[in-house]
């Protein structure tokens, strides 16, 4: 038998060693991106990556092979929003951390939802700072022990998917690193799709927030934890909200094919400014 | 009507009588500008008006951004995406602005950005001029790099300045200042509309194509581009990079090799860059040192002096950044004392000062009045204060 090589690897730049803890879902979420890209004909140059800074910034830059654009903290979508404009037959694919894209990102996140610009947007929500070592976050939840919050957390957390509805994105879903294949799925449907879509994907950061919850350096018990506390969107309806509490609601949560996409109302005022109407 | 509402100029080698700050959209879309993003801000909102109404004329793009941050964000977006990119505000939106400079400085972006300065700190004097952030544009975002900055003193040079800004920015791919100010930018004056042809147009070198360990970055005699979308996999990031834009953040050679690098490759085309006007300079025992708005009024000054038999010339900066080291020490060579018109309380007086190392006096030219252009009879009482 020959040697095996793995089937995404040729989406790698050649020599790049990828930079995680060990048991990190950043693998998981390349890969399922990976496997959409795969499935969607697997020409990567069709795809610009725009990342911001975080642990997420380096899912796409530099190992995947294609565009790659490394921006400062939480400005990844303004970026995004000129690469866009100036090529809008390429894929935009944006990867944020929960920190980067809803603390200082956030006003930049609001507005990109509320222009409908054709990005696709991948959220690593791992409810912590990672990189910077297990500060609290935006996602982190109520009464949880982080390093700057040694006697716990008093800030209610941000549901993204549902700040990204109330923004006016027009394709939202959410998984977590169990659902690598419904990911996938979504995925394809996020990049096809003409306007604003948030895929966010809850994650583990089993050596930060893994610390904090009791599971440390266990990666094995915070994906049973996902699959066991995930609600599909259509169960969820059912449950009262003191039984949603702690669930992770999953699924694809929104979806508005209607509203017209930001690039192309910029191209069609042109044109009729051209034609002087 | 007022000129600023004018739908179009006539651009083809005519004189038109307009806004400082019209002309500087026109000088940007002479120079191939398609992609502006800006928040409002006075006294810079009316560059992005301007340009607005003009783009659906010609083949470009204006967004309104939700702060002064996304606008440079999407600036460094758009030139990435293979455009000619701008961005126009005043002290506050240079401010938030800063972050993102430094980054289109670390991944070699060209843009421009265009300051109209107002009164500051803080919200300051909204409409009032003031060349309050001359040091701000070289030393506002973090970290040790070299930028380049025109500063315009009149809507002639509004437009010229911005052509100028456009061109180097292409040639050097590196974010490039136009320091102009609210009197410049909203003084109404004659401004020549060069022939299509007239005015020499500079586009970036791009990347014909991809290959592993090619330099995209960090070349002295600068690196083409991998524009995106070409199939190049450029690799760009903000964090310290080799000349490939492999990311390398712990190596400190890597990061002494990216700062001497960014920074040669403007200083080391210091000759080429900085352009500059003098006046009178050859028998000056005194030499004002002048700038953008200011230049006006030292210039005014240097003739009544001269009317008055006091030897007296002008050294006026029209590149302001980098500085001319050299050159100033030139000057000081053979003058007695150079005084530094400036409408500020000395910030281009502390790299005059330390380029002649002790070797004539240096004075500060304040205006008697922030904000307002000094009279030239202040300016001669000056000129005896240094000779004194």
């Amino acid at each position: 038998m020959g040697e095996f090589t793995h089937p995404l690897a040729k989406y790698f730049r050649d020599g790049i060693k990828y930079t995680t803890c060990p048991g990190c879902g950043n693998g998981i979420a390349a890969q399922s991106v990976l496997w959409g890209i795969e499935a969607m004909g697997g020409n990567i140059d069709e795809y610009a990556f725009v990342s911001g800074i975080g642990c997420s910034g380096w899912i796409p830059s530099p190992a995947f092979s294609a565009d790659l654009l490394h921006v400062t903290h939480g400005r990844s979508l303004p970026v995004a929003t000129g690469l866009k404009i100036a090529l809008p037959h390429q894929k935009v694919v944006v990867f944020q951390g929960d920190g980067d894209l809803s603390a200082i990102g956030g006003n930049h996140f609001i507005h990109a939802c509320r222009r409908n610009v054709d990005l696709t947007v991948v959220c690593i929500n791992n409810g912590i700072y990672g990189m910077t070592g297990g500060q609290a976050a935006p996602t982190t939840p109520l009464n949880f022990k982080t390093s700057t919050t040694p006697l716990g957390n008093v800030e209610r957390g941000f549901d993204l998917s549902a700040l990204a509805m109330a923004s006016g994105a027009t394709f939202v879903a959410r998984w977590t690193t169990w659902h690598a294949a419904q990911i996938t799925n979504s995925f394809k449907k996020a990049v096809n799709h003409q306007g604003f879509a948030f895929l966010e994907i809850v994650s583990q950061c089993p050596v930060q927030y893994g610390k904090a919850a009791g599971m440390r350096n266990d990666p094995v018990a915070m994906l049973n934890n996902y699959k066991e506390n995930s609600v599909p969107i259509s169960a969820a309806a059912k449950l009262s909200e003191e039984e949603k509490r702690g669930k992770i609601i999953i699924g694809e949560l929104f979806y508005d094919p209607s509203v017209p996409e930001f690039t192309a109302e910029l191209a069609r005022l042109k044109k009729e400014g051209q034609r002087g109407l | 009507m007022k000129t600023a509402d004018k739908k179009s100029v006539d651009k083809n080698n005519k004189t038109d009588f307009l806004l400082g700050n019209v002309a500087c959209a026109e000088g940007a879309l002479y120079a191939g500008c398609n992609f502006f993003a800006a928040y409002p801000i006075t006294p810079a909102s009316d560059i992005g008006e301007h340009f607005v109404k003009q783009v659906t004329e010609q083949a470009g793009f204006f967004i309104q951004t939700e702060d002064e941050i996304a606008a440079i964000g999407a600036v460094i977006g758009a030139s990435w995406g293979g455009m000619k990119a701008m961005t126009a505000t005043s002290g506050p939106g240079i401010s938030l602005m800063s972050e993102n400079i430094g980054l289109a400085v670390a991944t070699e972006t060209p843009c421009v950005i265009v300051n109209v300065q107002r009164g500051g700190p803080s919200t300051g004097s909204p409409s009032l001029p003031l060349q309050a952030d001359m040091l701000q544009a070289k030393f506002g975002s973090q970290g040790d790099y070299e930028i380049i900055a025109y500063a315009p003193s009149s809507p002639q040079e509004m437009f010229d300045h911005t052509v100028l800004a456009f061109n180097s920015a292409e040639k050097y791919r590196t974010p490039v200042f136009v320091l102009s100010d609210a009197l410049v930018g909203h003084m109404y004056e004659q401004v020549h509309f060069p022939a299509p042809s007239a005015m020499s147009i500079v586009n970036r070198k791009i990347s014909e194509s991809y290959k592993k360990n090619t330099s995209i970055f960090l070349e002295g005699d600068v690196a083409p581009m991998p524009v995106f979308g070409r199939g190049l996999k450029a690799n760009i990031t903000g964090s310290t990079h080799l000349e490939d834009g492999t990311r390398s953040v712990a190596s400190i050679t890597a990061m002494d090799n990216e700062v001497r690098k960014l920074h040669g490759k403007l200083y080391g085309a210091i000759d080429d860059i900085v352009i500059d006007e003098s006046y009178n300079i050859e028998d000056a025992d005194v030499i004002l040192y002048a700038y953008g708005s200011m230049f006006r009024a030292a210039f005014a000054g240097m003739k009544l002096a001269r009317s008055e038999g006091l030897k007296v010339g002008c050294y006026r900066a029209t590149t302001v950044w980098p500085f001319p080291e050299k050159r100033l020490r030139a000057l000081s060579a053979r003058c007695k004392a150079i005084i530094v018109c400036e409408n500020n309380l000395g910030q281009m007086y502390y790299p005059v000062a330390a380029s002649v190392e002790g070797c004539v006096r240096v004075l500060r030219g304040t205006p008697r009045i922030l904000g307002s252009l000094p009279h030239p009879g202040d300016i001669v009482l000056k000129v005896k204060e240094a000779l004194r």
